[in-house]
């Protein structure tokens, strides 16, 4: 059985690993997170905005060029087309409700991409709160679509300046934030990291992934099972969704694709669970990237979504046990699938979710086996990687 | 009884215990700063372990992390410099860092190593209550070894009375809700939320941090704990000044109000 503990455990990996000037908004969350959960008026207020501000449900598209060409029967989940792009936006509804239960005033969150503080800055919109999102000063300068977005939305950008100047910093910064405003602000996570609650509240939030998942196969094939479900892992939101609720349905094989990068043994990869060993990174006890003497490292991909030094503990743990099965993908790769995808089926992925594609390649399966690939967001926001690399890789 | 229980028994108030990042600002500046403050008049030395992702520190002491480990800092080097520094003095030490650091090396290796060079006491902010209680109490207190929880102006009573039943030699008394190196003036907030641990009868004593960096400032927290941590305005003067004895000196002095 998977499941988290009491103490935010998923088998050794987990656990909230904070300073004291957290524990007051960690417990705080920690208690209210379970309740709200079950409350039937949060429920019926998350599920009717994921319905029809997100336009949820998302289509499960039966891909029947790529089935052909692949001897399986490969469905798109299409996060794509949630509003915003990506499938990031379930988790901010999820969270801007809690924090309006908790009577936050103030959202903050971090981002790498863009796309988790496009989401927040939406939900906040939304929800009239001010919004703060914390951004690297190296992202904020590589994804300025983005971060154009979050101003029109009426977020203020904050630069993160310290340490690498990416991700890891920008969630460093943020966490520092709240740290420094204990009482009146709302910390929105846009993974499944960081300290308990985090990892299990933004997988429940996401978890609607799979729950559609299992009617539509039902629907399509007759059972609610794939053999094979496949989802990009940066952090793993998207995965943690697109598994969870197969987690314990053991004839379900779980793919995590890691980026990586220029090669997994280049020096510039992003793949966790190959590079990674057991350690603590922002306030969880999981799988990351380090020195021997426990200095994180700044990991490396094409993608600013899966360029993050660790993973969710959930994920560390599935990984671990071999419940999930960790394919790695280089930006080359990634690349050749964002504009193959494109041709055969007429959607552009993001690079992150081009990633999860390139597994067809690595993965043994059966002939006529049901595979999910989570397409989890669209590639607008990569369009200039796109253009720029356009000759290179349509000769 | 360690040198940081010691130090308590003998010295009834005005304990200034001073942070400073080990290897900072040069490689082999770890043994000079020691020593400097001792002479200079500090009670009490928190080594700071260089990090890379130092969540509870602001960037004062995350910069100054970041140019010792480029200076080549390694828990190795720091447990023999520690180590040579304690063959010349006797004032106490700590050692500050994170529990990612601790963990890497081995928990086990790391409490004896630290034992083993002189070290007194241990500060890891992030290492939670339960699992020192579960998995590492025991090892440290047969060891020795006095470890400091923190407690902030949100922390409950009762979990301040579970962190006051785990920590030996003092509790780290975060001033206000910040990351360090932020506030300058103590409010009257703060001093209420210092009455009403004092009124709350503890056995361990206090330090204040978080927000100290003048004379007045120490002053002030010296009335309501048994003494005061300071950390980022030492780490500035170090970066501000030339040569690193002289900056301790004068810092340790300006703090203190003493003149040489």
């Amino acid at each position: 059985m998977i499941a988290i503990d009491s103490r935010g455990y998923y088998g050794e990996f987990g656990g909230a690993y904070i300073p004291e000037m957290l524990h007051p908004n960690v417990e705080e969350l920690r208690r209210a997170y379970s309740e709200v959960w079950k409350d039937e008026a949060f429920q019926k207020e998350f599920r009717a905005l994921l319905k029809d501000y997100v336009g949820r449900p998302t289509p499960l598209y039966f891909a029947e060029r790529l089935s052909e060409k692949y001897g399986a029967q490969i469905y798109l989940k299409r996060e794509d087309l949630c509003h915003t792009g990506a499938h990031k936006v379930n988790n901010t509804i999820g969270q801007i409700l809690l924090a309006k239960r908790l009577h936050k005033k103030f959202i903050i969150a971090e981002t790498g991409a863009g796309q988790h503080g496009v989401a927040t800055a939406t939900v906040c919109a939304l929800m009239g709160m001010p919004c703060i999102v914390y951004m690297g000063e190296i992202d904020i300068e590589r994804q300025a679509p983005n971060v154009a977005r979050m101003r029109m939305l009426g977020a203020e950008v904050r630069p993160a300046t310290s340490g690498s100047k990416t991700l890891k910093d920008a969630t460093n910064e943020a966490i520092r934030h709240w740290i420094n405003h204990p009482t009146d602000t709302h910390y929105i996570i846009g993974s499944v990291v960081g300290p308990h609650p985090y990892p299990d509240m933004v997988a429940r939030f996401q978890s609607v992934i799979s729950e559609e998942m299992m009617w539509q196969l039902e629907e399509k094939t007759g059972r609610p099972d794939p053999d094979i479900t496949i989802a990009c892992v940066g952090g793993g939101s998207n995965a943690a969704g697109t598994f969870y609720h197969y987690l314990n349905r053991r004839h379900v094989r779980l793919i995590a694709v890691e980026a990586a990068g220029l090669g997994v043994d280049s020096g510039e990869s992003a793949a966790t669970s190959v590079l990674g060993t057991k350690g603590v990174i922002h306030g969880s006890r999981t799988l990351l990237m380090q020195t021997p003497d426990g200095q994180i490292v700044e990991p490396y991909s094409i993608s600013a979504g899966l360029d993050y030094p660790g993973i969710g503990p959930l994920h560390a743990h599935l990984i671990n046990s071999g419940r999930a099965e960790a394919i790695s993908v280089t930006d080359d790769e990634a690349m050749q699938w964002a504009y193959y995808l494109s041709r055969m089926e007429g959607i552009i992925p993001a690079l992150e979710t081009a990633h999860a594609f390139a597994a067809l390649d690595k993965l043994e399966y059966k002939k006529d086996d049901v595979i999910v690939i989570n397409l989890s967001g669209r590639g607008d926001k990569d369009l200039n990687t796109f253009i720029k690399h356009y000759d290179q890789y349509n000769k | 009884m360690n040198r940081i229980q010691q130090l308590f028994a003998d010295k009834p108030a005005d304990i200034l215990n001073v942070y400073f990042t080990a290897r900072y600002p040069g490689l082999q500046d770890t043994e000079p700063v020691i020593l400097a403050l001792d002479d200079a008049g500090a009670d009490l030395i928190e080594v700071g372990m260089p990090y890379s992702d130092p969540l509870a520190d602001g960037p004062t002491i995350q910069e100054s992390g970041t140019a010792a480990i480029q200076n080549g800092m390694t828990l190795d080097l720091l447990f023999e410099q520690i180590q040579s520094a304690r063959q010349k003095t006797e004032i106490p030490m700590v050692m500050m860092g994170y529990f990612n650091q601790v963990m890497q090396y081995g928990e086990e290796k790391f409490f004896r190593k630290a034992k083993e060079a002189g070290v007194d006491g241990l500060i890891l902010p992030d290492l939670p209550v339960y699992e020192y209680e579960q998995f590492y109490r025991e090892m440290v207190e047969d060891l020795g070894l006095a470890i400091s929880f923190l407690i902030t102006p949100q922390t409950s009573e009762e979990r301040i009375k579970q962190i006051d039943s785990l920590s030996r030699g003092f509790i780290y008394m975060v001033s206000n809700s910040s990351i360090t190196g932020a506030k300058k003036e103590i409010t009257q907030t703060q001093l209420d939320y210092f009455n009403r641990i004092n009124a709350m009868d503890l056995d361990n004593p206090r330090l204040i941090g978080f927000g100290i960096s003048s004379h007045e400032t120490f002053k002030t927290a010296c009335q309501y704990a048994r003494g005061a941590i300071i950390g980022s305005a030492f780490i500035k003067a170090l970066k501000a000044g030339k040569e690193v004895r002289e900056s301790t000196t004068q810092f340790v002095q300006k703090i203190l109000n003493v003149t040489a």
